[in-house]
């Protein structure tokens, strides 16, 4: 039998009982509704939190001074930071080490004309912007002849641009921290949000020296809170910190049995381990999104087993015309497959619609994409296939002497 | 001529709880072109075992049936379907027309399953109906004509494929005397044409058109001669 006439068989028979094939096509759209709403926002957090990721730098930890966490129990001496920029410079020259910036943060008050400001000072080395894979949108970054000479020039974020000079453009511009004034020489591009939901862009980055001698003060001059490490590879990862560990514990004399006098947090793994969560819970979101297409296809099932045997004489006068065994299997799968596929077709623009629409409404991040489409459309064949076989296949089985008797 | 229809010593017996039943006992029956005939016999004679054999729906526990010279006594169903389709038309005594197809539809529908394209269908069933008088109802549904309208159309639906014969099954049981007589008419007019009828009834008066009559009792033949068609 043809498929063209076929075809048009099957849409015949669906049409003959509308409200059926509609109720029956509710599952079916209702399931693939479901698993497209459920994907759009499952791989848009997982987007949203590859974004935010992707602003911090990759293969990334941070060496933090024992003092700094353990509350100066047990760093005794002064309670003053324990690492120090030569500490920097030797990791620096760790295989597998590509950027070592030493750090110096706190939060200070910004002065510039009328205006001021509350922001996060960062007291650096150039190899930090690399590490952070942070670029300047207009102006320059300092080098390492401000580090040495500690000059007073600054590198601004740009929410700090907005409140601080609103309109103007603040290169060149002077403004003053802790009273000292610091020349603006660039302006940071913009990273957003970070995991915790600081805003990054309210940042002022300046020459760890000049944050040093003018910012914060140190007892000991050299002295750092914090070295930010980065390795070549994420597989390098684990070697590389555990090399540093070891040097930093020959470099401090600390013998067998002594604890370490500072502290080391993988930036990279947290940030992995917050990527694998939401990857779990958009393939949860999924799974149970499926159920439903499943419920669909159990729905289409039982029609099918219905329509069968309400047709058993119909089939009966097939047979004795000539229909062969797969060609009544053929019609009535094909009567699966089509309300299948409409229900999937529907489902998939409902789904969409919502998905866009929650996106508008609450601002989520959704991600539309075709895989997903295409998933949820294969699925759904399959589950036509999958569950009008059984009853397809029952028709065909029929013995025609008794399908035609049947009343 | 070689004949249409040859079956030896055809037997069917079906499985009951009491045991193996025989509702056919061996008959032998040569049926040759363009005859005219009447399967007779009460309820339990086996005549409709016998029908349902003749007509590849069923198939034999013992014996050969040779149809158009094939043995199809071991035929597996789908080339039973097969010759369903090509070799036989059956008209039932319930029209078992589709309700939801239009006449036209209905009469093309075995030319579906050979694999006719469409416009050799709608031609086909075309000239069918206007054979049988029903060319202008070609688009309308079955439930819109009256019982021998539709026994007529689902003679035109067993005649669509150009069949070597045509199974009638109590043709009549549903129709009124003037209609059935109507409808044996028809019978007649296509058997003159060269068509072989096989036809199976109860009521000794339809079985009169026929011009052969065969009896059946207790799964045999019990009588098997020729007569002398009432006129039409």
């Amino acid at each position: 039998m043809m498929l063209r006439a076929m075809l048009g068989e099957a849409w015949l028979a669906m049409g003959a009982n509308r409200l059926r094939s509609a109720l029956t096509m509710l599952g079916m759209v209702i399931g693939v509704g479901a698993v497209v709403i459920m994907m759009a926002i499952g791989q848009g957090a997982q987007y949203a939190v590859q974004q935010t990721i992707s602003t911090m730098g990759s293969n990334l930890f941070i060496v933090l001074s024992g003092s700094f966490t353990t509350a100066g129990v047990r760093s005794g001496s002064a309670g003053g930071p324990t690492l120090n920029v030569s500490d920097a410079e030797a990791i620096a020259e760790l295989d597998g080490v590509v950027n070592v910036a030493p750090t110096h943060q706190g939060s200070r008050q910004l002065v510039y004309g009328s205006q001021n400001w509350s922001s996060q000072v960062i007291g650096t080395m150039p190899p930090y912007l690399e590490a952070r894979a942070w670029n300047v949108v207009s102006g320059a970054a300092f080098g390492d002849s401000d580090v040495r000479s500690a000059t007073r020039v600054a590198l601004i974020g740009k929410t700090v641009a907005q409140n601080l000079f609103g309109d103007e453009n603040p290169v060149g511009k002077t403004m003053r921290i802790q009273q000292n004034p610091f020349v603006v020489i660039g302006v940071l591009g913009s990273k957003g949000q970070n995991l915790d939901g600081r805003d990054q862009d309210d940042t002022v980055i300046i020459p760890l020296t000049t944050a040093q001698r003018k910012v914060f003060g140190t007892p000991f001059l050299g002295s750092v809170r914090m070295i930010m490490v980065q390795a070549d590879s994420a597989d390098n990862m684990s070697r590389v910190m555990d090399a540093t560990t070891s040097l930093l514990r020959q470099r401090h004399r600390l013998r067998e049995g002594v604890p370490d006098d500072f502290f080391m947090r993988n930036l990279s793994a947290a940030a992995e381990s917050e990527a694998e969560t939401t990857r779990t819970m958009s393939i949860l979101l999924g799974a149970i999104a499926s159920i439903s297409l499943l419920v669909g296809g159990i729905g289409i099932m039982n029609i099918m087993l219905v329509s069968v045997t309400e047709r058993t004489r119909e089939i009966g006068i097939r047979m004795a015309i000539g229909a062969r065994q797969r060609d009544i299997l053929t019609q009535f799968l094909l009567e699966a497959i089509m309300i299948s596929f409409a229900g999937c077709l529907l489902g998939l623009f409902l789904g969409l619609a919502i998905a866009l629409g929650i996106n508008a409404f609450t601002g989520m991040v959704i991600v539309i994409s075709g895989t997903a489409a295409l998933v949820a459309f294969a699925v759904a064949a399959t589950v036509g296939i999958f569950f009008g076989w059984y009853p397809a296949r029952k028709a065909a089985r029929l013995d025609p002497i008794e399908a035609l008797r049947y009343q | 001529m070689e004949p249409v229809i040859r079956v030896v010593g055809l037997g069917k017996s079906y499985e009951t709880a009491a045991g193996l039943f025989p509702a056919l006992k061996g008959v032998d029956l040569e049926i040759r072109p363009g005859e005219f005939i009447a399967i007779m016999g009460p309820s339990g004679s086996g005549k409709s075992t016998f029908m349902n054999l003749l007509g590849c729906l069923d198939t034999p526990t013992a014996g050969d049936y040779f149809l158009a010279g094939q043995n199809v006594a071991h035929m597996d169903k789908d080339a039973l379907a097969v010759l369903r389709n090509r070799t036989l038309g059956f008209v039932f005594q319930g029209f078992n027309l589709l309700p939801r197809m239009s006449l036209q539809d209905n009469v093309a529908l075995p030319l579906v399953y050979s694999g006719a394209d469409k416009e050799t269908r709608r031609a086909a069933a075309r000239e069918m109906l206007d054979k049988v008088g029903l060319g202008k109802y070609a688009d309308s549904l079955p439930s819109r004509i009256s019982g021998g309208q539709q026994q007529r159309v689902a003679i035109a639906r067993a005649l669509v494929n150009k069949p070597q014969l045509i199974l009638a099954d109590e043709p009549t049981g549903n129709l009124d005397s003037h209609t059935s007589e109507e409808i044996m008419a028809l019978f007649g007019e296509l058997n003159r044409e060269g068509i072989t009828v096989v036809l199976v009834t109860h009521e000794s008066d339809i079985a009169a058109h026929a011009k052969r009559q065969v009896r059946f009792l207790d799964g045999h033949i019990v009588s098997d001669h020729l007569t002398e068609a009432v006129p039409t």
